[in-house]
């Protein structure tokens, strides 16, 4: 393991008092229990959004904190979901009189905590509401098992519910956006390498040197299928063709593209991949009228990439638009 | 069972019991996380270890005056410091075994297994799992029913360490491993595994 870290123990708190220090005009890190809220939170008369999960995925979810976007996000340790007391607490400190709202990613161990969480909440009389997401077409959803993962989609509503909450929607107005979103959304990744947990001291999975791996989720976790790898132009057809089938999008649509890196694969490799992709994206019929690119939910240095395709209308548009200030996240402003 | 002498539990048996299960998920860490590795996210060990540390440092501060305070102590400082599914999933276990502990001051072995019953029943709630899902329920599911009959801690153990081992040719179908459908064959699921190690320390704190 080679890691720019002191100890493998404190490399979550020790990161969020960089983020703290680096982001003192824009956030606030509280710890034990740890988490991240807005500067100016709460916020009087304006719905709260908090967002949490695992550590890792930076700049998600601490990194989206700030004007126009989240108001606060809980860090769990390392590719392990936050906990309960994280969360009402960072709850009670968003809440401007107007209930807070919970994206949440479809994890066992995230819904489980946020669960908890919300019932904490409400127990002080905090009206809650939570939407999950999940995007992922990698998982197959169906009873047998735990459904489809929250992947790149939770970027985007996280964005586009904080542009509608910043312009005084309501809570139950920024909950069913969020779920239109997650609706409208589809998403699919792939890892070249696996990733490294600090206190695991090994990769998660192991990869030979031309192998990658099909239709992973953003904790190390294995995917669907191993498979040899592949140009960038082929790994954006295989990694659109599932998400174009599974909405579906028409010709016609119009579209926000986020190609999104792992971590470790650099903005030169994005770039190839997003032109691949927008060029599959209009032999589609699709105009692709916003885009992101680049490192927005990593696993830590994991290569690879994923893609998420959004189908948008004008109220997402406009929110999308809307002005953002936050560490990772900035326009209009 | 270590006898007669054991049968009734206070809260200093319960404690050493407690004692005894953090030293066990230590010595076992970093098999948990191997076992996690194979079909989930490699943290399990490291996530248990973390949350029964705290367990034992909260139990070495104060002294709940009954059974009930006890678990509920263990299931809230679990909540609060292990994260993931396993967090809720036992702390949810502990909460339920101590609202069934009611106001004893000591269980006998009956009461022991209503207790141990009670957690069961709130880790399938929480986790909306059945038996044969490859999960923890697959490990306590046999060892309860053997104490529900009145059998002994060791056999419950046994049981317990049986229902492990026999996840390992499941399909998972909830949490993580789930993902992986069939890949996920071959394996003993991690939270039956430290479900065995929680039955098999009651046993041996005796």
């Amino acid at each position: 393991m080679k890691k720019l870290i002191n100890s493998a123990e404190n490399v979550v708190a020790e990161a969020l008092a960089g983020m703290a220090a680096a982001h003192h005009d824009l956030i606030r890190v509280h710890f034990e229990p740890n988490y991240i809220v807005r500067a100016d939170a709460p916020v009087r008369g304006k719905v709260g959004l908090v967002s949490g999960g695992g550590s890792g995925h930076e700049p998600m979810h601490g990194g989206f904190v700030g004007r126009g976007m989240l108001d606060a996000a809980c860090p769990g340790a390392i590719f392990t979901s936050p906990t309960p007391d994280q969360m009402r607490e960072a709850t009670k400190a968003v809440n401007g009189g107007a209930g807070v709202l919970h994206i949440v990613k479809n994890y066992t161990g995230d819904v489980m905590n946020f669960e908890m969480a919300a019932e904490l909440a409400k127990e002080e009389g905090i009206e809650v509401r939570q939407v999950v997401i999940d995007d992922d077409v990698a998982v197959k959803d169906s009873l047998y098992t735990a459904g489809r993962r929250g992947v790149g989609a939770t970027v985007l509503a996280e964005k586009i519910c904080g542009g509608a909450a910043e312009a005084g929607a309501d809570l139950e107005g920024v909950a069913v956006l969020c779920g239109a979103v997650n609706g409208a959304a589809r998403s699919m990744g792939l890892a070249l390498t696996p990733c490294t947990v600090p206190h695991a001291g090994k990769p998660s999975f192991a990869l030979a040197e031309d192998e990658m791996e099909f239709g992973i989720g953003i904790h190390g976790e294995p995917g669907r299928k191993r498979m040899k790898i592949e140009k960038a132009d082929r790994v954006a057809e295989m990694l659109m063709e599932p998400i174009l089938e599974d909405l579906p999008f028409r010709r016609g649509d119009e579209v926000l593209l986020f190609v999104n890196g792992m971590g470790a694969t650099p903005l030169i490799e994005l770039y190839i991949v997003y032109r691949a992709a927008q060029a599959i994206a209009e032999k589609h019929g699709l105009t692709v009228s916003r885009r992101l690119v680049g490192p927005f939910m990593t696993s830590l240095e994991m290569a690879g990439v994923s893609i998420t395709l959004l189908r948008l209308d004008d109220q997402t548009r406009k929110a999308w638009d809307a002005p953002v200030v936050t560490p990772a996240m900035r326009w209009g402003a | 069972m270590g006898g007669e002498g054991a049968a009734r539990r206070d809260n200093a048996a319960l404690v050493a019991w407690m004692r005894r299960l953090a030293g066990t998920i230590r010595e076992h860490e970093a098999e948990l996380t191997g076992l996690d590795a194979a079909i989930g996210d490699g943290d399990h060990g490291a996530n248990l270890a973390r949350g029964f540390n705290k367990v034992e440092q909260k139990l070495e501060a104060e002294a709940p005056g009954t059974p009930a305070a006890l678990f509920r102590l263990v299931g809230m400082t679990l909540i609060g410091t292990v994260g993931g599914a396993s967090g809720p999933l036992y702390g949810t276990f502990f909460l339920e075994a101590g609202k069934a502990a009611g106001a004893e001051a000591e269980l006998d072995a009956a009461a022991l297994a209503r207790c141990l019953a009670a957690g069961l029943a709130g880790v399938r709630m929480r986790g909306k799992a059945e038996a044969g899902e490859k999960t923890m329920v697959d490990a306590l599911t046999p060892a309860i029913e053997v104490l529900g009959r009145g059998g002994s801690l060791a056999e419950a153990s046994a049981a317990a360490r049986a229902g492990a081992e026999a996840t390992a040719p499941l399909i998972a179908r909830k949490g993580r491993a789930s993902y992986l459908g069939e890949r996920a064959i071959g394996h003993v699921d991690p939270g039956a595994a430290s479900s065995a190690l929680l039955i098999g320390s009651l046993a041996e704190a005796g």
